[in-house]
């Protein structure tokens, strides 16, 4: 396999996690897509790994990172999604601007 | 057409169904289950890149913690049409982004010329050795932030 698959594959979910975090009401459907983009740029990571003589396996630690990283900030989010909910009684990201001017 | 391509291609195309099901479908539990078809896929994929051990720990980590955890998450902020949302009225204008920013990231990769090459093989004794040595201080702090990250959710969560 090339590498340029995984490079338009990787691209193509990117911009598809990009569209999500752009269009979606609901804060929990935002860090779903935020969840595509960070697994778009593991693929493109690892595919650099496998396919590119003098990187050695330095794609792979990269992918380890970010998953963790992911994980750590999804629990977070969450935490914060759910004080939001409290709120206002809905988690639509619209409603969010009182630190609006 | 080797087999490799038709495995490539069913496992991608697996990718891109279950992401565009995230964006777009109008039920909120069915947009975490595309979620979990897609984090599974890119599992695959770590298996066509022989990262083995990347994709054991995708499959643990994404597909079993955090998709449990969104489901909690979906749940508590519980909406009142569950099977049926709205996007945002911004969703042409992010339409027409997503693809202005496909066409500038694909353009350099689409330029690029194809040549054989064999893949590079990595072992697992290889990750580890290099995660304990050369990224041990990453590997430390990455520690540090889960125990912040956990600290912080608890703090945020609380009731009082």
């Amino acid at each position: 396999m090339e590498l340029i698959y995984f490079e338009l594959l990787s691209a193509m979910l990117f911009c598809i996690g990009v569209y999500g975090v752009l269009a979606r009401k609901h804060a929990v459907l935002v860090l779903m897509s935020i969840e595509l983009i960070l697994n778009a740029v593991t693929i493109n990571a690892v595919a650099y790994a496998t396919h590119v003589d003098g990187a050695g396996i330095t794609g792979q630690i990269i992918a380890i990172f970010i998953i963790t990283i992911a994980a750590a900030e999804f629990g977070l989010a969450l935490a914060i999604i759910l004080r939001l909910y409290a709120q206002q009684s809905n988690a639509n990201l619209d409603e969010a601007n009182r630190m609006k001017w | 057409m080797s087999g490799e391509v038709v495995v490539f291609t069913i496992v991608s195309a697996m990718v891109l169904f279950g992401a565009l099901g995230v964006v777009s479908t109008k039920n909120v539990g069915h947009a975490a289950l595309y979620l979990l078809i897609t984090l599974i896929s890119v599992a695959g994929i770590f298996i066509l890149l022989l990262a083995e051990f990347l994709a054991l720990v995708q499959i643990l980590i994404y597909g079993g913690a955090i998709t449990i955890v969104l489901f909690f998450g979906l749940m508590l902020t519980r909406i009142d049409e569950f099977s049926s949302i709205k996007d945002t009225v911004q969703r042409p204008v992010a339409i027409v982004i997503s693809f202005l920013l496909l066409s500038a990231i694909a353009t350099p990769f689409l330029q690029e010329t194809l040549t054989e090459k064999s893949l590079v093989e990595s072992s697992l004794r290889t990750l580890g050795h290099e995660l304990f040595t050369q990224w041990l201080i990453p590997f430390e702090v990455a520690s540090l932030v889960l125990l912040v990250a956990l600290i912080g959710a608890i703090v945020v969560g609380k009731d009082d």
